[in-house]
């Protein structure tokens, strides 16, 4: 163990081992109090389809559950504590004025179907965070609904989908570079579409003149991100979008990595037609330990009039929502959900937005470049840059080139950082580098904490090199567990607990 | 600025690092007629007290679901949830993490995920309950695809006592991929009609239970129907808390159950973010959509958790994924675990019984005006009566003197014909004054 000691492990210090709520107990009991006989009552209206007995679900009293989660919490890592750099997923510092304010009776106890007369300061934030995000982006339209990027991205391919088939057009493929995240092939699956990939430059770009021989009449559109999922702008987006037009295609721009250009550059001057905005990287809506997120689309004039519903409109008495398909909005392409989309994270991101102004976001972007330039800089030397010419945009993205022939591996070199005190960067995305590590450091760490990352992972680089593998190949060693057998969880799955037989 | 920590001085030391003369150097490969050369549009940046006041005031401009007696259901449910449950969904470690990717550093998110994904499976019936999904709507759709996979059949029927909106979101999201969606007239009470309209190519049935009149079914027929016909039964139930009293989707015979988890452990949000739950038989696992967490060991033999059979998912099967999800609706599942814990099985069959009793007290009220007559046969906590004027008008009426009687069916689904119907639904939070001032205000409002 190379000089590490015994390990942080659960059951000792202020780390407490904590059983499953199941082997708890309390089968008998609540920690919620009714008011005694009503909730009794007479159920002989429901004779036939009532339980024979309450759900098998142990209770706990209030004390038990704040050591119940409070126990498992200090088993997470989190932005709170250090850097969180996974790439691709911009984990910043989520500011509490945004949970203060989403909590504000007038938003969080508000009915999604209360009369309109009743709604009109939700119906404010959602027409303000829709001006916010026109802006931002250049674009004229935007559809709030979509619950995440993935669906968000749906939500834009759909209304290609609808643009084509309203002049009877029934294109049937989606190009994505190799290099995309996989839900934009997944989305253009479930949107009907087949998948053809487009070649990389060596320079980590989309290769033109592959896509101009693929870009045929059969193509509906072309998904790129920009920022691409290597951290690098897309130099030739402007001649991505006239031979993708040319071609009568619509852009779909994934917009993951939207906070490397916020109030830099708009998508809407590089000719995209649709692009999901996650609210939950961009605009700091809590990750929350995997959502909720919030994947709003702005759409281009081309796309515009097939948003799905509810639309937002400005009518005689106020806001209104236009909720089914017909008038205004007889040429939207259905409904992504129930009911207008992520309301409470509309107010953190519309909050956030405030708070920084149009020179705060410029500045989110300068600084989220800085620092992952910084890192690249830094790290450079030590490990091998997967593009060392020239500047990269919000992320870093190595290689283990640098690894070869070390007897670590990329996930051993990444689990090692876990002793480090910091959470791993994106592992082996994206697929066209080899064992790639992808580092978003975002504009929210000091920098003594990009120093103190930087240092960490220098030295972990040397102890790669003065042939410590020990160190990396049984890492972690003082996190709560040791390396989790993750072949074992598939090949049996245990996806539930279950009585002792 | 208070959230970006980074200096003047920080910002010059380290573009020296970085070799860069300004950060415009960093912006190079954005084509130049592109750059922005100052700020956009848009007012500069706020102190937290102007950002306050600017929330503060139209958050005031609404008028909350507790500011007086109130009546509105139909998908989304006023519960009380306990005070811890908001204090420990606060915590950094839950609320500032992420996707467990790594876990041995998010056994705390995990473990919770397996206790949710056992509670599920508990509340459905069902043996299997994905990590959650965005909300029931969207579950809804997924478990159609995932009918459409599992039986490679493309017709699916949705019955008259969907919610609307999961119907039309359940087109939207599945006609691309090759579903075809038939959706009954609605109905009150349809089961003979669900049956009637299975046929050879059905992948599966949509029912919901209670459906969105409120009514409480028996879906065992349904289920029989589905299953001999080679077709899978999908559950459907937009109000968690009635899992506490009714037969569980599983018992009658579901493949799938899916559910807006919404009732339990989160607010309204004037409509999100809420939680799809999603669960499953056994057999069908591997079509499932979503995250799914599971048992194993670490390198010393300890018990732990992580993400398991991710080969169904987007980041390995790309085009060929079951689901493009990716981010689900983490935090709402942990706020929906965390009360589950706190209820146990006794205290959900207390709160569901307590909901019941309120809904007939509603129900019973409001049947003993003159014209309005009583359409749910059976009902949990909601109810569709029929009025002698256009519910709509009925509703803006009463919001006018403070009462917000329902949800008017037409806003749901205007070209129903159903411009009479009101939903109306009680919980827990509905005192009997509230029914006696809406029963008041209604008779007044009939009457003029």
């Amino acid at each position: 163990m190379s000089g590490m000691g015994a390990g942080r492990r659960a059951g000792s210090a202020l780390l407490q081992d904590e059983p499953l709520i199941f082997e708890l107990g309390g089968w008998d009991k609540s920690g919620v109090d009714f008011p005694p006989g009503e909730a009794d009552g007479d159920t002989s209206d429901l004779a036939g389809l009532t339980r024979a007995a309450p759900p098998r679900l142990p209770g706990l009293s209030e004390p038990e559950t704040l050591r119940h989660y409070v126990r498992l919490s200090q088993k997470n890592h989190a932005i709170d504590l250090a850097l969180y750099p996974l790439g691709s997923c911009t984990m910043k510092h989520n500011p509490r004025l945004g949970e203060k304010m989403a909590r504000l009776a007038g938003f969080a106890d508000l009915h999604p179907l209360a009369p309109m007369s009743t709604v009109q300061g939700a119906l404010q934030v959602m027409d303000a965070l829709a001006h916010w995000l026109k802006t931002l982006t250049g674009m004229p339209a935007v559809a709030l609904s979509p619950k995440a990027g993935a669906h968000g991205e749906l939500c834009g391919l759909l209304a290609i989908r609808a643009a084509h088939e309203a002049r009877g057009d029934g294109r049937k493929t989606v190009l994505a570079p190799t290099s995309a995240h996989g839900t934009n092939p997944a989305t253009a699956a479930q949107a009907g579409y087949q998948v053809r990939e487009i070649a990389q430059t060596a320079d980590g770009r989309v290769d033109l003149a592959d896509l101009a021989a693929k870009l045929d009449a059969d193509v509906a559109a072309v998904m790129v991100t920009n920022p691409n999922t290597c951290g690098l702008f897309e130099r030739d987006v402007l001649e991505i979008a006239r031979l993708t037009h040319a071609a009568g295609a619509y852009f779909y721009c994934d917009g993951a990595n939207f906070n490397a250009i916020l109030g830099r550059v708009r998508p809407g001057d590089l000719g995209v037609d649709a692009m999901h905005i996650n609210l939950h990287k961009t605009f700091s809506t809590p990750h929350g330990g995997g959502g909720p997120g919030a994947g709003p689309v702005v759409l281009s004039e081309a796309l515009a009039r097939f948003a799905p519903v509810p639309w937002i409109v400005h009518g005689k008495g106020g806001l209104e929502l236009i909720e089914e398909p017909r008038g205004e909005a007889a040429a939207a392409l259905g409904r992504m959900c129930a009911f207008h989309g992520q309301m409470g994270m509309f107010v953190r991101a519309l909050a956030y937005m405030m708070s920084h102004g149009a020179d705060g976001l410029r500045q989110v972007a300068d600084d989220a470049v800085l620092a992952a330039n910084y890192i690249k800089a830094r790290l450079s030397p030590v490990m091998s840059a997967a593009f060392p010419d020239g500047p990269c945009m919000h992320e870093a993205l190595f290689d283990d080139a640098w690894l070869e022939g070390t007897g670590v591996t990329t996930l051993d070199f990444a689990k090692a950082m876990i002793d480090a005190g910091f959470h791993p960067m994106t592992m082996y995305f994206p697929l066209v580098v080899h064992g790639a590590m992808l580092i978003e450091p975002t504009e929210t760490e000091p920098k003594r904490e990009l120093d103190r990352f930087c240092d960490a992972l220098i030295e972990l680089a040397d102890a790669v090199r003065a042939g410590d593998v020990e160190r990396f190949a049984g890492a972690p060693f003082t996190a709560p567990l040791r390396r989790l057998d993750e072949t074992a969880a598939a090949r049996r799955p245990r996806l539930k607990w279950t009585p002792q037989a | 600025m208070r959230y970006l920590p980074l200096t003047d001085t920080d910002r010059a030391e380290m573009l020296g690092v970085v070799g860069a003369a300004s950060i415009e150097d960093l912006f190079v490969d954005v084509p130049a007629g592109a750059r922005l050369a100052g700020p956009v549009d848009l007012p500069a940046h706020a102190g937290e007290l102007a950002v306050e006041r600017a929330l503060g005031a139209m958050a005031a401009l609404n008028r909350a679901a507790g500011a007086g007696p109130f009546f509105c259901g139909a998908g989304a449910y006023r519960h009380h949830t306990p005070a811890s449950v908001d204090h420990i969904i606060q915590r950094s470690e839950f609320l500032t993490s992420y996707t467990p990717y790594q876990p041995e550093i998010s056994q705390g998110t995990l473990q919770t995920l397996f206790e949710f994904q056992t509670q599920v499976a508990a509340l459905t019936g069902l043996d299997v309950a994905n990590a959650s999904m965005y909300d029931g709507s969207t579950a809804c759709a997924e478990a159609v695809l995932m009918a459409h996979r599992v039986t490679r059949r493309k017709g699916a029927v949705l019955s008259g006592g969907l919610h609307p909106h999961y119907a039309a979101a359940t087109h939207t999201l599945a006609h691309s991929a090759g579903v075809v969606t038939r959706r009954l007239s609605a109905a009150v009470d349809d089961e003979a009609a669900v049956v009637e309209a299975i046929d050879a190519d059905t992948a599966c049935v949509v029912v919901q239970n209670p459906n969105v009149f409120g009514t409480v079914s028996d879906l065992a027929a349904i289920a029989q129907a589905a299953h001999a016909a080679g077709a899978l039964m999908v559950v459907v139930t937009t109000e968690a808390v009635a899992f506490g009293l009714l037969k569980s989707p599983g018992e009658m015979g579901a493949d799938i159950a899916v559910a807006e988890g919404q009732s339990i452990g989160n607010g309204l949000n004037f409509g999100g973010p809420y939680v799809g739950l999603f669960a499953a038989r056994e057999a069908l696992v591997r079509q499932m959509p979503g995250r799914l967490c599971g048992e194993t060991v670490d390198a010393a033999g300890e018990r732990g958790f992580v993400l398991t059979l991710s080969t169904r998912e987007q980041h390995i099967r790309r085009d060929k994924a079951t689901s493009n999800i990716c981010t689900n609706s983490g935090l709402c599942a942990l706020a929906f675990t965390i009360h589950a814990s706190l209820l146990g099985g006794v205290g959900l069959a207390s709160l569901a019984g307590l909901n019941h009793a309120r809904g007939r007290a509603l129900a019973s009220a409001l049947g003993a005006i003159d014209g309005v007559e009583i359409l749910t046969p059976r009902m949990f906590n909601e109810v569709a009566v029929r009025l002698p004027k256009a519910a709509a008008a009925v509703v803006d009426a009463l919001a006018a003197r403070g009462v917000i009687a329902g949800v008017p069916f037409s806003r749901l689904d205007p070209a129903a014909g159903l411009d009479d119907v009101l939903l109306a639904c009680a919980t827990e939070m509905t005192t009997f004054e509230d029914i006696a001032a809406l029963a008041d205000a209604l008779c007044t409002e009939l009457a003029r």
